[in-house]
């Protein structure tokens, strides 16, 4: 156990970082002129408390044995994942200003063939749950301690596969297994509650057999304590339900559909970018 | 199969025998060879007949219930940790179902996930066109990176099984319901990619796969007695297709007939009129189901209703030359 005050300092680092990692999201969707800007920022604190706090992997070492894995079901948030993987040291800085050009491993939505770091290949959705699913197993298989998690989008669990997942993750007790539902209320075409109703969330993975957590996906304290929690309980698979804000950080892009799948202009880069550093510590 | 002196199809002792049934033979003597082979089924373990191995290895087993989309992401994952999954269901399930699946996760990342699925063709039966799977090879041929091997017997089978837990990548292997003569010699050695040549006739070659290998033989004899000089070609690897052989047969002959219990778009014949047409064009001629659904019945009144017979070759033959 951490101290208060440790946590404390952990919190305000990973605070931080995040703020770091939303301008490196929206500086390479600008750059690239297309990308999916709005569920990249909502996953944002989620995903870099992960990366920078929870997870055990080797940023030299990729496919280090041991490692615990990330797996982004909502590939789209492929800027994102770029973000926190350079972040942390697998690869330089600059390439990050490749994204969605020719010959750059940073694809549109990731491809682990073309860049180490990535475990799968994602972008069509409601195809990663199965996957972390199998790594799950497998690890167990290996005796391994290493942990799984699997990022969803809200809008993502409107596919059937996810709730084959759901199933086969409750029925084989995959407790080395942590799922998180970025729950930011939208979709494309508009609010989820429109286009095709999701709610109750937690409810229905509690049927599923999940243990279920939900919190504010955009407070630290509250992530943290979600993914220490989701690690200490045995016999299931937990799923973290944060409710999130798309476009998170940025007020222009805040709770707005439009930024679902567009990047920022020039112009709407530099508002962004000021109200990031103004919030900076 | 641990021994490799021994001839593979001496224990089928020239009996007929379903290819699902010697994939389940091979697959568990492949289990107590290796502890890194896992399977997985979606609720047809009888069926497919992975269910000796479910026996044998429980903890190397993974039941995912009627869910065949999941099944193939949860073999994925399985690769990932260095497993070598064998994922099985019927072939419409299999690759009809879970195409992107397979597209996106096995394919796209070069899984090392081995698809073998069983009821391919219209020899299913009486089950009907719902379970008659005649897209298969196309829909698995046309992904980039994939291997589609069809065996044409039990002996091939367990030659074919061997061989791709051997080979790191993504495979799609097709099998049938229904029991098929033997048709390979017993020392026969499959190998990834490579055609197995009877012979090569001077006025028609006949490459067949599947269980049309059989047929194929069949209508060489009948061809014989009517002083045509035909040729049969194994060509139980449809992708990547043994060029070389095609190439052999095209050369010898002046007509090219393809057999396949599948339809003739997309499948076996396609490839080899895609690389006729390119390298050396002559008339070539496609048995297979045209451009139809299947139905419900017994598998001989099939083959014939569907014109996948000896005698259909035989005919096309008459009819071409």
């Amino acid at each position: 156990m951490i101290s208060r005050s440790r946590r404390e300092d952990v919190r305000i680092f990973l605070e931080e970082k995040a703020r770091e990692i939303r301008i490196e999201i929206l500086r390479m969707l600008t750059a690239a002129g297309s990308g999916h800007t709005g569920g990249s920022l909502s996953a944002a604190d989620i995903v870099t408390a992960l990366y920078f706090y929870k997870m055990r992997h080797r940023p030299d070492e990729p496919e280090w044995r041991e490692r615990d894995r990330f797996i982004l079901s909502k590939g789209h948030a492929a800027p994102l994942l770029y973000a926190v993987l350079s972040l942390s040291g697998y690869f330089d800085r600059e390439m990050l200003k490749t994204l969605r050009k020719i010959d750059s491993p940073l694809q549109g939505h990731p491809s682990s063939r073309m860049l180490k770091g990535v475990e799968i290949s994602t972008g069509s959705l409601g195809q990663g749950l199965s996957i972390a699913n199998g790594i799950a197993l497998g690890l167990r298989m290996d005796g391994l301690s290493s942990r799984v998690y699997c990022l969803l989008g809200d809008g993502e669990i409107q596919e059937g596969q996810v709730w084959e997942a759901a199933m086969t993750a409750g029925h084989y007790r995959l407790d080395n297994l942590c799922a998180i539902i970025d729950n930011n209320g939208l979709q494309i075409d508009g609010f989820c509650c429109d286009v095709m109703k999701i709610e109750p969330i937690t409810d229905k993975w509690r049927a599923f057999g999940w243990n279920v957590i939900d919190i504010d996906g955009h407070d630290m304290g509250q992530i943290l304590d979600a993914l220490d929690e989701a690690e200490g309980v045995k016999g299931l698979p937990t799923m973290i339900v944060a409710r999130t804000v798309k476009g998170k950080g940025v007020s222009i892009f805040e709770g707005k559909a439009k930024y679902h799948g567009i990047a920022p202009t020039g112009e709407e880069l530099e508002i962004a970018l000021k109200e990031l550093s103004r919030n900076g510590r | 199969m641990g021994d490799n002196t021994e001839k593979p199809g001496i224990r089928f002792a020239g009996q007929a025998v379903a290819t699902r049934d010697a994939y389940g033979d091979a697959l568990l003597e492949l289990g107590k060879r290796r502890r890194d082979i896992v399977v997985l089924d979606a609720d047809l373990s009888g069926s497919t007949k992975t269910a000796k191995f479910a026996k044998a290895f429980p903890d190397r087993f993974f039941n995912l219930g009627v869910s065949e989309q999941d099944m193939i992401g949860v073999a994925g994952g399985l690769s990932l940790t260095g497993k070598v999954p064998f994922a099985s269901t019927f072939a419409i399930f299999e690759t009809g179902r879970a195409w992107e699946q397979i597209r996106q996760t096995i394919c796209y990342s070069m899984l090392n996930v081995k698809l073998v699925a069983t009821h391919g063709g219209i020899t299913v039966g009486e089950d009907g066109a719902s379970h008659q799977a005649l897209e298969d090879i196309a829909l698995m041929r046309v992904l980039p990176g994939m291997t589609v091997i069809v065996p044409s017997d039990g002996i091939e089978t367990e030659q074919v099984i061997t061989a791709i837990a051997e080979y790191t990548g993504p495979v799609y292997v097709r099998l049938g319901r229904g029991k098929v003569p033997l048709v390979m010699p017993e020392d026969y050695r499959f190998e990834i990619g490579k055609a197995y040549i009877f012979n090569l006739g001077n006025d028609v070659n006949i490459i067949a796969t599947g269980i049309m290998v059989s047929e194929a033989l069949k209508a060489r004899d009948i061809l014989r007695s009517k002083d045509i000089d035909a040729g049969v070609i194994n060509m139980s690897t449809v992708k990547p297709l043994d060029k070389e052989a095609v190439m052999r047969a095209a050369e010898r002959a002046r007509l090219i007939i393809t057999a396949e219990e599948h339809s003739i778009i997309g499948g076996l014949g396609s490839a080899v009129c895609e690389l006729l047409s390119e390298e050396k064009p002559l008339r070539v001629k496609r048995i297979g189901v045209r451009d139809r659904f299947g139905r419900s019945g017994r598998p001989e009144e099939l083959m014939k209703l569907y014109g996948l017979t000896a005698e259909d070759i035989v005919s096309s033959v008459l009819q071409s030359l």
